[in-house]
């Protein structure tokens, strides 16, 4: 761990004007990823601002009948809300299907948007990553990589965005809501939210230097069965090989998004059309450009299954 | 004293204490934090300073530049030890690979550094300060792509590499049914909760070393031979141990290098193994490539078994005995075993629970199951039909320098042909447990069940793991009050030591098990089995009752009577009228007893083993192939069960492992950068609880009075030896799908299942 400085501020505006003062500065909240990486030196902030004190703890009623999450709002919190759990049960189902019981009651909602992906590659400083040292090479690529991307990867990059709840919130359509260092705030789709890899695999988001996380909104509920399904190699506690956020309506119209297998939550709306006839088109549809290595092929099998079974839990059939 | 005949009756046998569940004496100690660990006798080695361990960034080559001024200068530093600094160091006897690598590097995360700080943050941050430069060279890290060249092993633990009986080509080559395939298991870490932590304290040229540890006197040993000083100025004291699994059967880097940094600080380090390091920094269980040929008549006689095992490690490493059991579970006239080792680069292969049996048990036990199914018989019966109980096949002694071996006296698994095994009730397992879990229930036909979304099967596998006997020591106090102090260096490693070793002095002693305090782990004690092989429990125990049994005679002495008449009950010792408080006896100055169990020729003139049974259920869902179990059951026959709650914990755990042997367990090898990638706790997966359904074992009544006098058996490892096939096979039986390449990922079953899209 490098040296770093360390403030906690009070206000959205204080933590703008502490991230101008410090163009090296990271925002730290619940600390179950940041720390991790700065520990390993993956992470090398100079300065810390702990916006802990920010009162962004709120998860409220919008005007248009949706929600408004603030990004201290604790992973476990939010999935045990009455509201997300009764009008969003995507989002509780996801939150609930990630981490464990520890971290979730540290993780905040813009933490686990932010955190980074989890690939062996960039956690060991040995090796290769442009995810870590841009221009370093990728290991997994040619390396172990039954874990990684199989849609949307670059040459440089094959790496996975490993949040549950980010899926759920793409689904959703939710909205992160942003104040920069100069105190001007943005409203940024979470469709736009998370990068593709492409030759900059060091930057995950779109979020400018000193941008913060106030809040997550989402619109009003969309109803239908939702339904959050993950799959992984134990039965908790593992990242998912493949997840299926999936919003179906009585008529069979829906949305659906993908965990587990790019670089963001993976959603394709044109892909949507196709729910009524099935998995297998949807699945088509979705990975229509996917580029699996020989050890992540398994996945685009596994989007189409596990998006059958949740088709069918969706109806409550069986398959 | 010598174990030179059958145990007869002995005071054991009363079973007043032993064979009764019982709940581990130290709990009270671990529940309430007043177990010290090796990283926390900071209050008896006062002021310790942190290390922290730098690992080698590459797999083979060398160091061509150390550049340590950035650190030496980085806040807290103390002292920096590598290689170059270090003075000249040996290399442990049970050690492959050296400890502290520099300039030439053996493996990755070989450690070459360790940094000495005031706090832990500070080692820490310093070592990232530290600027190496490498120069690689090439490696051999593939062992599918090293196995056609692998030269035929010098031996396996317990015997030779290689055996034949009859003639095995020639009887396979006739049979009317066949069965050849290959299995694969990959490498695998121990994975225990407590990492290898040391923490060491010279005062003048004598070292004490507080560290975890399986085996005091091995690593006693090897730590003097590693710093190249008189073992008699080495003290290691190992009282609780976080797990080892085999893991911590030898010295390793924390030892040696808080050893160093404590000379170079002069103070007392602490060092505890980054938890990333540990995969690559210490041993694992090597993987293997397995080929089973089983020729039998059309009854399902086996005619002919052979068994070809290939593992890798680095030169002058060790193989994996994969083989070893199918020299004595099934009969077969016409036999043959060979074990193949190849180099490779990767780091150092080495024991992990039941080494040999674990790996070999999940091939075998796979390959009997699809030879039922080609013969139409019920698995249960084939293994039956196949039950042998004289040792069919004649492998070799063991060779003396096999570390498992090491002790001159330890007669391990090595057999005879025709030789008698002491118990075998391995027909009485496979039966007991068939009715216990519903087997007849059981659809031979595969993929026939569901329960809505999941396919439903049943497996079952044998378990067998051989039963060591090696020496150990023990001494024991009686003091004027009529308590007892048990010494012995034996080890706990969450096993239950404390409580049989107390168990048994009770029982032998005639006092209240709270009158007995056990003191494990310190060289500073009489030399014991310590803790592998699951020779622990038996060995250990066989050491305090030979030590009691000296003891019981000094009282009689001292009584002026016949230990044989001397009936040593409720803390009193009675001899005709007379009924004495043994404090009394004892008197002030206390009496004290030490002796040292041998085993002789019983171990030699018969085969010693234990048998069990594993029956699983498995659901495997349809869509996704993710398998969940459902229920477990273990049929044991290890002889008699000193703690049946101990034991039944032993054998879960053991259950547990072998789940995650079959379903999710394998460090996954970089084939170019040659390392082990997944080397953490978030991605190298071990079970969780919601991996494991309710669990049952059962321990067979048994006793096996050639084996000690305790007429005990190991049982820990017994309980992972079959474990996995059994999973492998409920998930055939669930879907038709047959993986012989572990873990049994979800990924190598989809192609198998139904259409769901």
């Amino acid at each position: 761990m490098r040296p770093f400085t360390f403030e906690r501020v009070r206000t959205p505006a204080e933590a703008a004007a502490a991230a101008a003062r410090h163009p090296g500065a990271k925002f730290v909240a619940g600390r179950t990823n940041l720390l991790d990486l700065m520990k390993l030196e993956i992470e090398t902030p100079t300065h810390l601002i702990d916006v802990n004190g920010l009162a962004l703890d709120k998860i409220e009623p919008t005007a248009d009948g949706g929600l408004r999450i603030g990004a201290l709002v604790r992973n476990t919190d939010l999935a045990a809300d009455e509201r997300v759990r009764r009008d969003y049960g995507v989002l509780s189902r996801a939150l609930s299907a990630g981490a464990s019981g520890q971290l979730r009651n540290m993780a905040t909602t813009a933490g686990n948007l932010l955190q980074r992906t989890r690939c062996p590659y960039f956690y060991d400083t040995n090796q290769p990553c442009n995810k870590r040292v841009l221009g370093s090479g990728c290991g997994a690529i040619d390396g172990f990589s039954r874990q990684h991307a199989v849609v949307g990867i670059s040459d440089a990059c094959i790496a996975t965005h490993p949040s549950d709840m980010a899926v759920a919130l793409r689904v959703l359509d939710a909205v992160v809501e942003t104040v920069g260092p100069d105190g001007s705030t943005r409203n940024i789709p979470i469709a736009e939210f998370h990068r593709l890899p492409g030759d900059q695999p060091h930057i995950d988001t779109v979020l400018r230097t000193g941008e913060l996380i106030t809040a997550v909104t989402l619109p009003k509920p969309a109803g239908g069965a939702q339904i959050y399904y993950k799959v992984r190699d134990r039965a908790s506690y593992a990242f998912a090989l493949v997840s299926v956020a999936l919003v179906v309506q009585k008529d069979g119209t829906g949305r659906v998004a993908l965990g587990g297998v790019a670089h963001k939550p993976w959603r394709v709306e044109a892909a949507e059309a196709e729910l009524p006839k099935g998995a297998k088109a949807v699945a088509a549809f979705l990975l229509a450009d996917a580029k699996p290595t020989d050890q992540n092929a398994f996945k685009l099998k596994l989007v189409e299954r596990t998006l059958a079974a949740a088709l069918a839990q969706a109806k409550g059939a069986q398959l | 004293m010598k174990f030179e005949t059958p145990a007869t009756e002995n005071p054991i046998d009363q079973l007043k204490v032993i064979g009764k569940a019982t709940d581990r004496v130290e709990g009270p100690f671990k529940t309430m934090g007043r177990a010290r660990y090796a990283y926390e006798w900071h209050d008896v080695a006062k002021n310790p300073a942190y290390g922290y361990v730098v690992g080698s960034a590459i797999a083979k080559g060398r160091i061509r530049s150390i550049d340590l001024s950035l650190a030496k200068v980085s806040h807290g530093v103390l002292a920096i030890v590598t290689a170059e600094n270090a003075g000249k160091l040996g290399k442990g006897e049970f050690n492959t690979a050296l400890l502290l690598g520099g300039p030439e590097i053996q493996h990755y995360h070989q450690a070459v550094a360790l940094v000495v700080a005031e706090t832990f943050e500070q080692a820490r941050a310093a070592a990232g300060q530290i600027r190496i430069e490498y120069e690689k060279a090439p490696g051999a890290f593939d062992l599918a792509a090293a196995k056609d060249s692998a030269p035929m092993a010098d031996k396996i633990t317990g015997g030779v590499a290689a055996s034949k009986v009859g003639d095995f080509e020639g009887a396979f080559a006739a049979a009317p049914v066949q069965l050849d395939a290959t299995y694969t298991t990959p490498d695998q870490s121990h994975a225990m909760m407590e990492p290898h932590s040391s923490l060491a304290k010279w005062e003048g040229d004598k070292l004490t070393v507080w560290t975890s540890n399986q085996m005091i006197d091995w690593g006693r040993g090897d730590l003097a031979k590693t710093l190249n000083i008189p073992k008699e100025n080495v003290r290691l004291i190992s009282p609780y141990i976080g797990g080892g699994f085999g893991g911590k059967l030898f010295v390793r880097a924390d030892a040696v290098l808080a050893s160093l940094g404590a000379r170079a600080a002069q103070r007392p380090v602490k060092v505890a193994l980054q938890r990333a390091l540990m995969p690559n920094n210490t041993t694992h269980r090597p993987a293997t490539i397995q080929r089973i040929r089983l020729g039998t008549t059309r009854e399902g006689k086996i005619t002919a078994i052979g068994h070809d095992s290939w593992s890798g490690d680095l030169p002058e490493g060790k193989p994996d005995g994969a083989v070893h059991q199918t020299r004595l579970l099934y009969a077969g006239e016409n036999r043959m075993t060979a074990t193949r080792l190849a180099v490779l680069d990767l780091p150092e292969a080495n024991a992990m629970r039941a080494p040999g049996e674990a790996t070999g048990m999940m091939a075998l036990e796979i390959a009997m199951d699809e030879l039922a199914e080609k013969l139409g018989i019920d698995p249960v019966e084939l293994r039956i039909l196949n039950d042998t109980q004289v040792v069919p096949d004649d492998a070799s002694p063991p060779s003396k320098d096999d570390p498992q071996d090491r002790k001159g006296d330890t007669a391990a698994n090595q057999a005879g042909k025709g030789k008698r095994f002491s118990q075998r009730q391995f027909i009485e397992c496979l039966r007991l447990g068939a009715e216990r879990f519903g087997w007849n229930k059981r659809s031979a036909k595969p993929a026939a069940n569901r329960d809505g979304m999941w396919l439903i099967g049943q497996g079952v596998a044998a378990a067998y793991r051989g039963n060591q006997t090696t020496k150990s020591a023990a001494r024991v106090r009686l003091d004027s009050r009529g308590g007892v102090i048990v010494e012995t260096d034996m080890t706990d490693i969450g096993t239950g030591s404390y409580t049989v070793i107390a168990q048994t002095a009770a029982e032998m002693l005639g006092v209240p098990l709270n009158r007995v305090l056990v003191r494990l782990g310190d060289s500073s004690f009489p030399v014991s089995s310590g803790s592998g092989g699951q020779w622990g429990a038996n060995c250990s125990t066989s050491g305090v009752y030979a030590a009691c049994l000296k003891l019981r005679e000094m009282v009689a002495q001292k009584l002026g009577v016949s230990a044989t008449d001397a009936v040593f009950s409720d803390g009193r010792v009675r001899v005709g009228d007379r009924d004495v408080p043994l404090g009394e006896v004892a008197g002030s100055a206390g009496l004290v007893a030490e002796d040292a169990i041998e085993f002789g020729k019983l171990a030699k003139e018969y085969q010693q083993s234990t048998f069990g049974a594993h029956f699983v259920e498995v659901g495997v869902h349809v869509a996704t192939g993710e398998t969940r179990v459902r229920r477990m059951l273990a049929v044991c026959a290890a002889g008699r069960i000193l703690n049946p709650k101990a034991a039944r914990s032993q054998v879960i755990g053991a259950m547990t492992m072998g789940v995650g042997a079959a379903l999710m367990e394998e460090l996954a090898v970089d084939k170019r950068l040659g390392f082990f990638v997944n080397h953490d706790m978030a991605t190298y997966e071990v079970p969780v609880h919601a991996d494991i359904p309710h669990q049952d074992v059962i321990f067979l009544d048994e006793t096996d009075p050639i084996s000690s006098p305790m007429k005990a058996k190991g049982v820990a490892e017994l309980g992972i030896c079959g474990v996995a096939a059994a999973v492998a096979n409920a998930i055939y039986n669930a879907t038709g799908v047959r993986v012989r390449d572990y873990p049994i990922t979800l990924d190598k079953l989809l192609d198998g299942l139904p259409d769901v899209a």
